[in-house]
């Protein structure tokens, strides 16, 4: 187990040059001077030739790599070009806000995502089953973005129930954990988790139905065991790779939230991309996507670990 | 074989007669009652351990927990009982074997495990389901002997399920010899080799490869193929492919016979089957 643990680990190094790789490059396929957004249209040529050199882009791109990736492993993302600020410092912020959204999220669709999917795949083609196999599908099919808005409509215009946008009150961007906090927190969480628990809930079903039909569920009948121990058996068998599933799942919700923050105007990372791709500030971009993109290896690398942990047939 | 412990889907499967074991109607029995009856009273050896036993548990904990299921027993003593019962069934070092998942072990080793799992709870009746099926032959003879032991050791009944007429006269007392679903011939199993009645035995008996390796000699066969179980021939479903076979044979299905010596033949002709025998022995 450890030696795969290291040899797993190992093997993320390279994706992650490749990611930083890509990331690099975003700025220089970017059509157009990185410079022109930074000068002012009538700057002089002595001038731009100065922060050329000033910001490196006069050597090789590779020694442009290089430099860039020496600063961003000691922490250093650049700066923004809209707001002036370290882009570590925004990151790092949305990033924190972000997650608590995507865990609360998580935490929801998987429970009901493995409920609906045990529920429909244990009692299949039974009237439960259709309830839950219809709200599976419900879950994948429904855009969130207009689900989002529908909830707010609801919840937020008719019953003022819950606060429609923003994390906290008074526009506050700063999470905390307290009440007023979480009711702001309700709604988007619950648009962010259907999707993951539509998914969930159907590879469970599909999961439990192929668990059911192996041979070893009469040989546990056939030992005497009840409906309840078999049903544990059957969840321990499901659970790799349910775990697998939500695993990539919660990668998504870490970045591909921006429909939903934008809705809701949630300060995570999805809002960051947002303003950042609008005001074509590239260095936000650029430390944003690989924030992100570290986040999905280091998840990818957590779920497979656990994963091994589970399920014994892997070899360890 | 899964009907005396009503493993069948219920929904769908009828089910029809009486099931008796241990004086008990297995279908009548409650769904708690039958709970109790599986794994404790009877309990059952599949053809392919592999597949019968959960693959993300370790064989200890699968032993341990059907004991448990059974008896008010703590997990330490549920434990020694499975170390105990892997020295009966002749697993090498058998601590190390009780951490081991199914898939870590090698396919002889398995059906032991799967043995050893069968008697946790010391039952009376143990089913066996072509357990030497899918082992090679010499591990197949290793598995039999030790099921003759257990049987004689523990004061087991043992039904054996097979296909492999020798496996079956290695380990049984009496034989029972079926033909598309139907018992068609049982005596014991000294009777039923030596003197077989029903056409079917017959020409099983014949087909076996011992005769075939003279040179020059041809197997025997049984002409044609078994019968669609779903549309079985109306009469006696041997009659098709039995070289005796008459009108009469195709009327009807033949009512079960007893003959001298406790043994009982589903046959029409079993008039002309004793003189058979003497010329297929002169061979």
């Amino acid at each position: 187990m450890f030696a795969y643990a290291i040899q797993r680990i190992l093997y993320t190094l390279p994706v992650m040059l490749g990611v930083s790789v890509v990331c690099f490059a975003l700025v220089h396929i970017a059509p157009g001077d990185p410079l022109i957004s930074i000068l002012p249209p009538d700057a002089s040529s002595e001038l731009q030739e100065r922060l050329r050199i000033l910001y490196g882009f006069d050597r090789s791109y590779v020694e442009q790599f290089f430099m860039w990736l020496a600063r961003v492993l000691q922490g250093d993302l650049g700066t923004s070009i809209a707001s002036g600020r370290s882009v570590t410092l925004e990151v790092s912020r949305a990033v924190g806000n972000t997650l608590m959204l995507a865990a609360v999220a998580t935490v929801l669709g998987f429970t009901l995502g493995c409920l609906f999917g045990f529920v429909a795949g244990y009692f299949s083609n039974s009237p439960l089953d259709k309830l839950a196999s219809a709200a599976a599908v419900f879950g994948v099919s429904v855009p969130h973005y207009w689900l989002g808005i529908v909830l707010v409509i609801v919840f937020s215009v008719g019953l003022g129930w819950f606060p429609s946008s923003g994390a906290g009150p008074g526009g506050s961007a700063n999470w905390r954990f307290d009440y007023e906090h979480a009711l702001y927190l309700v709604l988007p969480a619950i648009t962010m988790a259907v999707i993951p628990m539509g998914i969930v809930a159907r590879t469970v079903r599909a999961l439990v139905a192929d668990i059911l039909a192996q041979e070893f569920v009469i040989g546990l009948r056939a030992r005497g065991l009840g409906q309840f121990h078999v049903f544990l058996h059957v969840v321990k068998n499901a659970a790799p790779t349910a775990l697998a599933v939500m695993g990539v799942q919660m990668g998504y919700l870490l970045g591909g939230s921006i429909l939903i923050e934008v809705v809701f105007s949630w300060p995570g990372t999805g809002m960051l991309l947002n303003t950042a791709i609008f005001q074509r500030d590239l260095p936000l971009l650029q430390g944003t996507i690989l924030v992100l993109a570290t986040f999905f290896v280091v998840l990818n690398l957590l779920v497979d670990l656990l994963q091994t942990a589970l399920d014994p047939r892997i070899k360890r | 074989m899964r009907a005396v412990m009503r493993l069948n889907p219920e929904d769908r499967s009828k089910m029809g007669g009486r099931i008796v074991a241990g004086g008990q109607d297995v279908t009548r029995m409650s769904r708690r009652r039958l709970n109790r009856f599986r794994g404790a009273e009877a309990a059952m050896i599949f053809q392919e351990p592999l597949l019968a036993l959960d693959p993300v548990y370790t064989i200890g904990m699968q032993i341990v927990e059907t004991i448990r299921v059974h008896e008010r027993i703590s997990r330490a003593d549920a434990w020694a009982r499975a170390l105990d019962l892997f020295e009966r069934v002749q697993i090498p070092s058998p601590e190390r074997r009780l951490n081991a998942y199914p898939h870590e072990l090698s396919g002889g080793m398995r059906q032991r495990a799967m043995i050893a799992l069968a008697l946790a709870c010391w039952p009376q009746l143990l089913l066996a389901d072509e357990p030497t099926t899918a082992l090679d032959a010499s591990v197949q003879i290793q598995v039999l002997l030790l099921l003759r032991q257990l049987q004689r050791d523990l004061g087991l009944s043992i039904i054996f399920v097979t296909h492999d007429i020798g496996a079956a006269v290695e380990v049984a007392d009496r034989i029972a010899v079926m033909y598309a679903g139907r018992i068609v011939e049982e005596a014991s199993a000294r009777d039923l080799i030596n003197t077989p009645r029903h056409p079917y035995t017959i020409g099983l008996l014949k087909s076996r490869t011992h005769d075939a390796m003279v040179k020059e000699h041809k197997l025997d066969t049984i002409p044609g193929a078994p019968p669609d179980l779903a549309n079985l021939p109306e009469g006696c479903a041997f009659a098709p492919r039995c070289y005796l076979a008459q009108d009469a044979c195709r009327r009807g299905v033949p009512d079960l016979q007893q003959l001298e010596g406790g043994r009982t033949v589903r046959c029409r002709r079993i008039d002309r089957t004793a003189p058979e025998l003497r010329s297929a022995a002169a061979q």
